[in-house]
Parts: structure tokens; C-alpha cells; sequence
């Protein structure tokens, strides 16, 4: 049962990976390329042959990145897909909705807000020329902090809201309030990262962020479906997997 | 709402075995997502492959 989940993970992670992969290049490379367009035009060959370039003397050409964006994305699929399924194995009939199909939509929201959402909203994502190649790692790990700020949130909501009782409503707003608090602690406690260049365009900035959040949303949401759809067809058809008679809720 | 089982659950002794894939898919991630030659002793090269998906998915680049 664990198998054909992780594999089903695995195959529609690489599928929604592709979409997003699509999704990106589609709206996102064109933000891309005027970005090192106006790198390139700033700086002369010459300066950057030190370090890290986008140009024509880069490692791998502007060609060849738009093809290792979809292997990017697809291998990006693969990975999140996979943790995904074996998180959906311990979480289904224990938390959550009943229906595999809105286990796999909730989860897959909440993990969008979780680890894509709020390290965004904090560190948001940038162009090619906007930060600081010496302090790529700082950066990465402070979003890889965010990250773990967004999952262990997670699980304290959810972990509290098991423990409660009382109605509904109660219930969803001890969700949000402990899911919020810890976030909003980490907001304002971690620094922030502030590499855009005085004279790069806002516009570019605000139209690459928006297809970078898109991307990840196109993906979250093509993968939450795919996986949902899978599972309740998967428990439609007969003998499939021993099912048992549904508890009444 | 019923308690911890429900007739769909996957035993977590039946499920801790497949956890060790965790690890590995979380090292593609990282190579995917964030390497800049400290594991993957490329260099640059996966970084430079990458490196439209890592600005589109969102991590910290340059």
C-alpha cells in the first residue's frame, strides 16, 4: 500500500513538476531574460568572469538553462512528490479529511502555505542580478529556517486542534491563532534580506516574483488534484486494496 | 470524530521502512533546489543547470 503510494507520488510530482515547468517557462522566463539583460548591460564581460554569470560565458548557455528549467522542476516534483506521499501514508485515517481526494487537496494547500507561502512572504524569491553572491548561503539558510518555521507551525496547530474540544469554529481558530503565532514570532525576529539594487526596475521585480508564486502555486495545485484524483480512483475500483466499511462520522 | 484508527491507516510499523527514502529524495531536493558544489563536487555545473528553476521555484540565487 506504501509502495503504490510513493510511486504515485513520484510519477505525478514528475508530471506536476513538467506543468509547472511549462507554467514557468511560459510567464516566468521572459522576467528572466530582461533580468540578465540588464545584468549584462550593466557590468562588462569581463568584470564577471571571476565569479558567477548569465551570459554567453556561462557555464551552461541561456538554451541550455531553459532546458535545465524543466529538469528543475520535474526532478523539484519528483522529490516533494515522493516525502509528500509517505507524509500522506501516516496522515491518512488518522488526521484530516476522510476522502483521500480531500486529504490530498488539504494537505497539499497546506503545504503550499507551509513551506512555499510564508518563506516567500519573508524572503521573497529574485531575478537573476538582485543578491549578493556572498551571501548566498546566509540566505539559503535563512529560508531553509522559514521552511522549518512553516512546518513546525503546522504541526502545532494541527496537533493542538486534535487536542481541543468544542465546536467548529473554536476549533479553526485555535488552528489559525497557533499556527500564527510562531510565524509571526519568526517574522519579526529573523532578518531580513534586502539585495535589490537601487536602480532595478520595480516592475520586472514584482512581474518575476508573481511567476516565481505562480510557478509553485501551478504546482501545488496540479500536483494536490493529480494525487487526489489518483487515490479516490484508486479506492473506487474493487479490491484494489482491502476497504474497509466507512466509519460513521 | 473516532480515534486513531480508522480501517485506512497505514500501520507505522509498515510504513517506517519506506521513511529511509526520505533522506534520499531530501538530498535531490537539495541538489535540485540549493548545491553549489559542497556535495555534489560539480562546481558550479548543477547550480548553472538549474538555475532558471531555482530563480521560477523560488530559493535564494544569484
Amino acid at each position: 500500500m506504501v509502495r503504490t503510494l510513493l510511486v504515485r507520488g513520484l510519477l505525478l510530482g514528475l508530471l506536476a513538476g513538467l506543468i509547472a515547468g511549462g507554467f514557468a517557462f511560459a510567464f516566468g522566463e521572459p522576467s528572466v531574460d530582461s533580468a540578465i539583460a540588464l545584468e549584462e548591460a550593466a557590468q562588462p564581460p569581463a568584470a564577471e568572469a571571476a565569479g558567477h554569470d548569465h551570459g554567453e560565458e556561462a557555464v551552461v548557455s541561456r538554451p541550455g538553462q531553459k532546458a535545465g528549467l524543466f529538469l528543475a522542476t520535474g526532478l523539484y516534483g519528483v522529490a516533494v512528490g515522493g516525502v509528500f506521499a509517505l507524509v500522506f501514508a501516516g496522515l491518512r485515517g488518522r488526521v484530516g479529511p476522510r476522502s483521500e481526494g480531500g486529504l490530498a487537496l488539504a494537505a497539499a494547500a497546506t503545504a503550499f502555505v507551509a513551506i512555499i507561502l510564508l518563506p516567500f512572504l519573508k524572503y521573497p524569491a529574485n531575478p537573476p542580478a538582485v543578491g549578493d553572491p556572498d551571501t548566498i548561503n546566509s540566505r539559503t539558510l535563512l529560508y531553509v529556517i522559514m521552511i522549518g518555521v512553516g512546518l513546525a507551525s503546522t504541526a502545532i496547530a494541527v496537533a493542538t486542534a486534535r487536542r481541543m474540544q468544542g465546536g467548529p469554529w473554536a476549533r479553526w481558530i485555535v488552528t489559525v491563532v497557533t499556527f500564527l503565532v510562531p510565524v509571526i514570532a519568526a517574522w519579526a525576529l529573523l532578518p531580513g534580506v534586502d539585495e535589490v539594487p537601487a536602480n532595478f526596475p520595480a516592475t520586472l521585480l514584482w512581474e518575476f516574483r508573481l511567476a516565481s508564486l505562480g510557478t509553485q502555486l501551478v504546482f501545488w495545485t496540479a500536483f494536490g488534484v493529480l494525487f487526489g484524483w489518483a487515490c479516490d480512483r484508486a479506492a473506487r475500483r474493487p479490491a484494489a486494496v482491502p476497504v474497509a466499511v466507512p466509519a460513521p462520522s | 470524530m473516532s480515534g486513531l484508527t480508522t480501517p485506512t491507516s497505514v500501520p507505522f510499523p509498515r510504513l517506517r521502512p519506506w521513511l529511509l527514502a526520505v533522506p534520499l529524495l531530501l538530498l535531490v531536493a537539495y541538489l535540485v533546489l540549493m548545491d553549489n558544489g559542497a556535495i555534489s563536487q560539480t562546481g558550479n555545473y548543477l547550480h548553472e543547470l538549474m538555475h532558471d528553476g531555482r530563480h521560477l521555484l523560488g530559493v535564494p540565487c544569484h
